[in-house]
């Protein structure tokens, strides 16, 4: 017998968390690193997830032009892109980016050694979205998962009902301007989009820190309809009309020049009532781009994982439920990522 | 229940009152009866049944869940409605139930024996999606908290016609749930529905504040004065019901039946007919601060023990009805003389009448409010926040037509306090740190310290709240959730004058005193904030009878 059996490599030697993020010593790279490095694969263009100043950036083409667009055309020493579904090696270790469905370009990445099958999801959601590829279920051994909404209390309703509830609002109070807070990135395309296909075809109102990434979104073929930016001196002549912009504005010296505005929030963190009012949100939308406590369990069941690993959120709940569902789970306190929602796209 | 659902879900984040009004009529409009009136009933408290216990709503959902992931739910959603709402399990397969209607949840509530409860409940919380079951959940736990009040209700039923909130409040209490008749009355397709309480509420007359410059217009001779009583301001009603039973009810200023808060003053009511007056809490014959006061006030239940340590009492001042007679529209002398008679005839232990102040010109008067001890109120000074002047000829109006009652409240007490946190505020001012909390020195275990001695949200221009807001955003030191921490410390911090009408000892608040009616008077951009006041002034007010601190401390104007 001159085969040997391999020993297969185990998931810790393969990605454990360091300082800058997870690390993968086989091949030399992180993955969403906090810090600038030498190599880094990066899964979406958040700025809790890309940021500038690495040696070499692998990426989806999107996230390349997004971080481009965020950062300038010299973000890091050299760029590759990821096309999604390619398998690239690296050191001994073989990666492959796969649609996340969380933002434009967003995958997860799946890396792979020795019959070591490591998913990391970065940000997911697997509810609809126009303005980005559904989520793949990427079968492995190891699902490293975020836990942003990891509680049972939250089960996102369907968008286009909450974007229902702001034309409604926009009925019933025809004289006051729609403040919508929305994440830069993202969020607001989507929530643009969704206007859209609800059939309002008025001119959006945009704050001036969302026009790029909405030039961005339209090169890339995603139909936004007539979006206008709003100048200043427009502001108090405004009213009746849908203004996005982003969920810090919403408190801003900025919003106070609107006709008697609606504050409105789209958010997953809308789903539970004292958060919206700690913002002082008058009409909460509850539209997110992470997976609800649902989906998060329906994909970790999926993909087959026989272990999970929990990036960031409220890992606690979703480390339980694992748990007794016969899968081994651990938190890696990873620092540097959401914020507990405050700063991060939700 | 759907409908009603998303009217509380809306109501529950609009902090504007025109909003909710609107928000209301809307709901009104296109809910038919009797489903609109049972909305009504809910938001103006006038259901009775059987509420659910918060044990009740846990037994069920720890059946349903796994209850480690419903102990860190709760804890994350700190509302156990809301909780309970978000985590109840719904079958995709069993949503053909349909929701059940606000009326027969109602019914069911108000009929069903105690055991069959948890089953309708289930039932009910299966066939609703999340808003109706945290509406539902609300509505049997006894607490919406929308921030809707029985008055503000009433005033959106009435913006459904070109009828007036008062003329509801007219025929409410004829009235029971689900107010067909009033519907059909407002939209223009029914009579005016008639009264039959025997012991109604009928709106009350209310005085505009005394500038300086009406003192050249009002001739001291058309007016009587009275002690301005720092208490709240009550109606009782007193009739006979077609039976031949006494009917005695309570009301607040805006209406609301206060009798089961107050049995003692239902049953010491000792004529037939309606008063005006103030309930206070008077201990061995001393009218006791409003402080005191507030510790029975917003109780739905009394304990006997509540009744002997804070003995309520009204101090009367007017006579709306005498025994079957409706004199509202007699002058107030008039009124006065048929109330003095009344109050001599049935002495009550817990009702007295509000004493006139003597005075022939406007000085001498000036000179009773200065020192109402002095003035004639005796050891009651303390409960005085002013005088009220009243029109002799006056007819008793709902509202607050001009030109007929004053109340000249006493000049404030002013401290200076350094500005410690700021929140923002609602409605016009959402986006503004408008809610001020301020401190004044004292001496801590490691040196001098600010400690919080009140929160202020008004007071100041709308030019003052732009600087003061600007001042809060430069100066944020730390977050604590909502709240802002401001640069706060001998060498920089800003300086607030603030206004209040009186103090009290208060072991709930770390400084150990309370302000009454506290707000910002001026910005003191000009003073060090290491010059700010200092506990010990504020504990010497409070030590001190009111009307000494007025002659003694400087502060006072």
């Amino acid at each position: 017998m001159k085969i040997l059996m391999k020993a297969p490599v185990k998931a810790s030697n393969l990605l454990h968390p360091a300082p800058e993020g997870l690390w993968c010593p086989v091949g030399g790279f992180h993955i969403d690193p906090v810090r600038p490095v030498k190599r880094a694969l990066i899964t979406h263009g958040h700025a809790d997830h890309a940021r500038a100043g690495h040696g070499h950036v692998l990426a989806t083409r999107e996230t390349l032009a997004i971080m481009t667009v965020r950062y300038g055309a010299d973000f890091c020493g050299q760029q590759q892109i990821a096309t999604m579904g390619e398998r690239l090696t690296i050191g001994g270790v073989t990666v492959q980016f796969q649609p996340a469905g969380h933002v434009l370009g967003s995958a997860q990445i799946l890396v792979e050694a020795g019959g070591m099958r490591i998913a990391v999801s970065g940000d997911y959601k697997r509810a609809d979205d126009p303005t980005c590829h559904p989520f793949e279920v990427v079968p492995c051994d190891v699902f490293v998962s975020e836990a942003t909404f990891g509680l049972p209390v939250f089960r996102h309703p369907p968008a286009s009902g909450e974007v229902d509830k702001l034309l409604r609002s926009l009925a019933l109070f025809p004289d006051r301007a729609h403040l919508v807070g929305a994440y830069s990135l993202g969020k607001a395309q989507r929530i643009v989009k969704l206007i859209r296909m609800a059939g309002y075809d008025r001119p959006i109102y945009i704050h001036g820190a969302m026009e790029k990434l909405m030039v961005l979104y339209r090169s890339e073929g995603i139909d936004l309809g007539d979006c206008v930016l709003v100048r200043a001196a427009d502001r108090a002549g405004l009213k009746g009309e849908i203004v996005l912009c982003p969920p810090g504005s919403l408190n801003d010296v900025w919003s106070r020049k609107f006709p008697d505005p609606v504050t409105a929030f789209a958010s997953g963190w809308m789903q539970t009532r004292a958060r919206a009012r700690q913002r002082g949100v008058e009409l909460p939308m509850i539209v997110s781009d992470h997976a609800d406590w649902p989906d998060l369990c329906r994909t970790i069941t999926e993909t087959g994982c026989s272990e999970l690993w929990v990036t960031h959120g409220q890992e606690d709940g979703l480390v339980h439920w694992a748990t007794t569902q016969g899968i081994r789970a651990k938190p890696l306190n990873l620092v540097g990522y959401g914020d507990d929602g405050e700063s991060e796209p939700a | 229940m759907n409908r009603f659902a998303a009217l509380l879900d809306q109501l529950a984040y609009e902090p504007r009152r025109n909003a909710k009004i609107a928000l209301m009529v809307q709901y009104f409009r296109q809910t038919p009866d009797p489903e609109r009136g049972y909305a009504l009933a809910a938001m103006t408290g006038s259901l009775v049944f059987a509420q659910a216990k918060a044990g009740l709503i846990r037994q069920l959902i720890t059946e349903r869940t796994d209850p480690v992931l419903f102990a860190l739910s709760y804890d994350y959603v700190g509302d156990l409605s809301e909780t309970v709402a978000l985590l109840w399990p719904t079958d995709t397969n069993a949503q053909s139930v349909d929701a059940p209607l606000l009326s027969s949840v109602i019914a069911t509530l108000g009929s069903a024996h105690k055991s069959a409860l948890p089953g309708h409940l289930a039932c009910w919380l299966d066939a609703l999606d999340e808003t109706g079951r945290w509406a539902l959940l609300k509505l049997i736990t006894g607490g919406l908290r929308i921030g809707v009040s029985a008055r503000l209700a009433k005033t959106a039923v009435a913006a459904l016609g070109s009828v007036l909130p008062d003329d509801i409040e007219q025929v409410w209490h004829g009235l029971s749930v689900p107010y067909i008749p009033l519907f059909a009355w407002v939209e223009g397709k029914g009579a005016r529905p008639l009264s039959d309480d025997p012991a109604p509420y009928r709106p009350v007359m209310l005085a505009h504040a005394l500038e300086e410059s009406d003192f050249g217009k009002l001739a001291a001779k058309d007016f009587v004065a009275e002690w301005k009583w720092d208490g709240i301001r009550v109606q009782a009603s007193s009739g006979i019901d077609r039976e031949g039973r006494r009917v005695v009810r309570l009301y607040s200023r805006t209406g609301e039946d206060l009798s089961a808060a107050f049995p003692e003053l239902a049953e010491a009511m000792p004529f037939i007919g309606t008063i005006d007056g103030e309930l206070l809490v008077v201990r061995d014959g001393r009218v006791q601060s409003f402080n005191v006061l507030q510790q029975r006030l917003n109780r739905k239940q009394v304990t006997a023990r509540m009744m002997v340590e804070y003995p309520a009492h009204i101090r009367v001042y007017d006579l709306l009805v005498d025994r079957s007679e409706d004199i509202r529209a007699l002058p107030f002398v008039e009124r006065r003389a048929r109330l003095e008679h009344a109050i001599v005839a049935n002495p009550s232990s817990r009702l007295d009448l509000s004493p006139l102040i003597r005075f022939d010109s406007w000085e001498q008067l000036a000179v009773a409010r200065a020192d109402p001890a002095l003035g004639g109120a005796g050891e009651d000074t303390e409960a005085i926040e002013g005088c009220m002047l009243k029109r002799r000829d006056s007819a008793y109006l709902p509202g607050r037509p001009k030109g007929l009652w004053y109340k000249w409240k006493r000049d404030p007490m002013l401290v200076d306090a350094v500005l410690m946190y700021a929140q923002r505020g609602h409605g016009r001012r959402s986006s503004y740190y408008s809610d001020f909390t301020f401190g004044v020195w004292r001496k801590g275990s490691t040196g001098e310290e600010l400690v919080p001695v009140g929160k202020a949200y008004f007071g100041f221009t709308d030019e003052e709240l732009v600087d003061l807001d600007r001042f809060v955003r430069k100066h944020t030191v730390d977050r604590h959730g909502p709240v802002r921490v401001v640069t706060a410390n001998a060498q920089t911090g800003l300086v607030l004058e603030v206004a209040f009408e009186g103090i009290n000892r208060s072991p709930r608040h770390k400084s150990g005193v309370a302000m009454r009616f506290p707000r910002i008077s001026r910005i003191r951009w000009d003073k060090p904030s290491s010059e700010a006041d200092r506990l010990e002034t504020l504990e010497r007010l409070v030590s001190a009878n009111v009307t000494q601190t007025q002659v003694t401390n400087a502060k006072v104007k």
